[in-house]
């Protein structure tokens, strides 16, 4: 195995990052937010100061805080700068890299002792995490030099040497391992089962569609480190003995495409894709299958049929995968983040990995936090690990003094947790018992600002969309259940209406045809458990608390917002305003929506009663 | 070979290109589809039958997939394209709002394009910079943390043809 990876080595053979080198985060949301133009500043500023020849300027994945970025980490030292903009590379160069000054101004504040943190270590983000999956994400560029400099590929040489397939799988079940994609089915005993079934051929195909409206990191992973996911990939070929691999990608992520081509050309070129890998009599390759905007392919049975160049549409399982896949034949289906713990789990061995995380859940799992969230980004963190935790003291709470209401698991097929979930453990089980999913990981957090039926009905909205019409129960169920709580969000709702929204989610359970429709209920049916009240809230009282759903909200001034100028208060044709303290306040009983006040006021500080309805989706 | 078809081949140079390579592959339809998309910006029906004639598919077969997945358009969009993001964190963060900015500004909702064709409006289901919500994407360009006085910014600076 050492001789297979210095020949290995010599090949990729790059140059090793000088000490002194600069490091940017080049993740999709950093991008968004201008890391390009900082990435074209300070190149411009490296060469003013002839610094180009000298100091690297390397562009990594995303680093999981997205709250800083764009960010800029100088090495050695790693001083991490935060939220630049293209005025800040010229002060970075002159200051820090040749002035070797600290720029405070520029370095993260802990969000309540607003103390300087300089370094990742330095931050509670970072501190509180463990970072198997994401162990190269944002520290080194996505390249295979870089990733073979990180054990890259060595799980690979020692399992084509000393481990046969046999050996390989029974490492996988030692794991514990279960799938990343929402299922949590353990991977060892899949692969077991397309080892033992029978095909003329057989196929690995790695599930990238990252569906869930509100995950990333399969992207990310896709983005930051797609040589963990080829290597997984590669390993499960050998360990099942199949010859082809797909990555199915959506199309939305065209970043993670183009990575995962670079990533498989140097592969081959590597001699680690094709015929023959690594002249070890192995041959495995692999190709890219970009999806065209349809939730459902990430289900395993639309997936195939979108890999093989059809309509997505589902079918009835079994036969599963394992024995009946891609073009009749015996596929294994892995989610992204399963994969990339793969190589780790080889290396270190089964009985390593099971030490981490739960009883039932092992290891480790990555979290998207998005929504109301001080820091949102990626958090891996050991299965088990409390939602408070992960909300409170890893990703900083909830911003704009607020309260936290709710986080939403699982997505679309997922439900919510509260505040009496915050010392929950994370994992497959126990999320199960509390009505929702761990899903693929996506967790957006909600604010007392967010009203609970009008999340259910987003997630209605987007299952009826995404609903591939085949089966009646799921076409005519989803369509049905939005119009319901179209009703309530209306004002218009009954409380027979709730019973027939748990009547519908039954049916839609047990006779849909596949995962899609037999788990949209779930938002509804958890927003229902754990938010009644305000349901009832809705049909009772005409009320919608949270001040969301248009037809039940009035017009109001934000008083944090109002700064008391009394231009509301001079057009309003009702006389409807009047000043209160330092601030503005609207008499209800007065008030005629005709929305004067909205449009006056410079500050945005009116809260208007919208006219619009359902989300229009196109 | 019927004159019409002829016409055809000749318009069509540039996709038989692109068509020449997956000729006789199996399970290439939606990349083959893909890629006239990028070329015409839109999938024609013309482009369809050529495409259905050239790999030997079914016409009924290529429409169906078309219809199937939300990304191909039968319809040409405005010279400039915005796609709000619908995802869960954009929809908590209020892309709704963004939505509203733009029926004000510029008076058109997502699957409609402007009297003057210049933008093109669709909400597209998640981009994945969640971190970044409400996110924005202009042509090639993705736009993160935007508000309604920032996509007024936007639509002036991109309106120009
Ligand atoms: C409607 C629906 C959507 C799904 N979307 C995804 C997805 O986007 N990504 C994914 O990995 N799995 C998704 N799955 C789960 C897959 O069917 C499959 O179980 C998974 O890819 C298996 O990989 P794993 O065992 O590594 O988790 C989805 C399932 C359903 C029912």
């Amino acid at each position: 195995m050492i001789n297979l990876m210095t020949g290995l080595k010599e090949r990729v053979a790059g140059t090793k990052p000088r000490e002194r080198h600069l490091l940017l985060c080049g993740g999709v949301p950093c991008l968004s937010l201008g890391c390009r133009q900082v990435k074209e500043a300070v190149m411009r500023e490296l060469d003013n100061y002839k610094l180009s020849g000298e100091i690297e300027l390397l562009e990594a994945g995303c680093i999981g805080n997205c709250r800083l970025g764009p960010t800029l980490i100088v090495y050695p030292e790693g001083v991490v700068y935060r939220r630049l903009t293209v005025e800040n590379a010229k002060e970075i160069i002159e200051g820090h890299v040749l002035g070797g000054r600290l720029l405070e101004h520029l370095l993260h504040r802990d969000d309540l002792t607003n103390e300087i943190q300089r370094r990742r270590e330095d931050m509670p983000f970072y501190r509180k995490q463990q970072r198997l999956v994401l162990r190269n994400c944002g520290v080194i560029p996505p390249h295979i030099e870089s990733y073979m400099s990180n054990q890259g590929y060595a799980a690979l040489a020692k399992a084509l040497t000393e481990l046969s397939p046999g050996q390989v799988i029974e490492e996988i079940l030692r794991s514990g391992l279960r799938g990343r994609g929402g299922g949590g089915f353990p991977t060892g005993r899949k692969w077991q089962a397309a080892r033992e079934a029978e095909g003329p051929r057989k196929y690995v195909i790695c599930n990238g569609d990252e569906g869930d409206p509100g995950a990333f990191m399969d992207r990310s992973i896709m983005e930051g480190d797609p040589h963990s996911v080829l290597e997984g990939m590669i390993l499960a070929g050998y360990a099942v003995g199949a010859g082809q691999g797909y990555i199915y990608v959506r199309a939305e992520y065209p970043l993670a495409v183009r990575r995962l081509e670079d990533a498989i050309a140097e592969a081959r070129k590597a001699l680690l894709l094709g015929n023959n890998i690594l002249r070890q009599g192995f041959s495995f390759d692999v190709e890219i299958r970009v999806g065209a905007g349809a939730f459902v392919c990430g289900e395993e049975t639309a997936l195939i049929s979108s890999v093989e160049g059809t309509r997505g549409d589902p079918s009835p399982r079994p036969p599963f995968p394992v024995s009946k896949g891609v073009w009749g034949c015996p596929t294994v289906i892995n989610n992204v983040e399963t994969l990339a713990n793969i190589p780790p789990i080889i290396l270190n061995g089964g009985e390593w990995f099971s030490r981490i995380g739960t009883e039932s859940s092992k290891g480790t799992k990555v979290f998207a936090l998005a929504g109301k969230i001080r820091h949102s980004g990626l958090v891996e963190v050991p299965m088990g690990t409390t939602l408070r935790e992960v909300i409170f003291e890893i990703a900083g709470g909830i911003p704009d003094n607020k309260e936290f209401k709710a986080a939403q698991t699982g997505g679309p097929s997922g439900g919510c947790l509260t505040t009496g979930h915050l010392d929950l453990p994370l994992d497959y089980e126990s999320l199960r018992e509390a009505g929702s999913i761990i899903g693929s990981g996506g967790l957006i957090v909600m604010d007392e600002d967010t009203c609970m039926v009008d999340v259910a009905r987003y997630f209605s909205g987007f299952n009826r969309q995404e609903s591939c019409g085949k089966c009646t129960t799921c076409r005519i169920g989803t369509k049905r259940m939005l119009e319901i709580l179209e009703k309530i969000a209306g004002g218009r709702g009954t409380e027979e209406d709730l019973a027939r929204l748990e009547s519908l989610a039954e049916l839609l359970r047990n006779a849909s045809l596949c995962g899609l429709g037999r788990s949209a209920p779930n938002p509804v049916l958890s927003t229902l458990r754990h938010f009644r009240d305000e349901y009832l809230a809705h049909i009772r009282e005409k009320r919608c608390p949270a001040g969301v759903c248009p037809d039940l909200t009035r017009h109001v001034i934000r008083e944090e917002r109002c700064r008391g100028c009394g231009l509301c208060h001079n057009i309003c044709p009702a006389g409807a305003i009047s000043k209160e303290g330092r601030t503005f306040r609207i008499d209800p009983d007065k008030c005629v929506d005709c929305s004067a006040c909205v449009r006056e006021c410079p500050f945005e500080a009116v809260r208007g009663r919208k006219r619009r309805k359902e989300l229009t989706r196109a | 070979m019927k004159r019409t078809a002829i016409k055809r081949k000749e318009k069509y140079q540039e996709l038989d290109g692109v068509l020449e390579k997956y000729k006789g592959r199996k399970g290439v339809l939606i990349k083959a589809l893909s890629e006239a998309q990028e070329m015409y910006g839109f999938l024609s029906r013309e482009v369809l039958i050529h495409i259905a004639c050239e790999l030997d598919v079914p016409l009924s077969e290529v429409t169906s997939v078309v219809s199937f997945y939300s990304l191909f358009k039968t319809e040409p969009s405005g010279r400039c394209h915005i796609e709000i993001c619908s995802g869960t964190a954009c929809y908590v963060k209020g892309m709704q709002d963004l939505l509203e900015t733009l029926e004000e500004e510029i008076n058109i909702k997502p699957g409609e394009v402007t009297g003057d064709g210049r933008f093109g409006l669709s909400t597209v289901n998640c981009v994945g910079a969640c971190s970044a919500a409400p996110v924005v994407k202009i042509g090639d360009e993705l736009i993160g943390d935007v508000d309604s006085k920032r996509l007024k910014q936007l639509l002036g600076k991109y309106g120009h043809d």
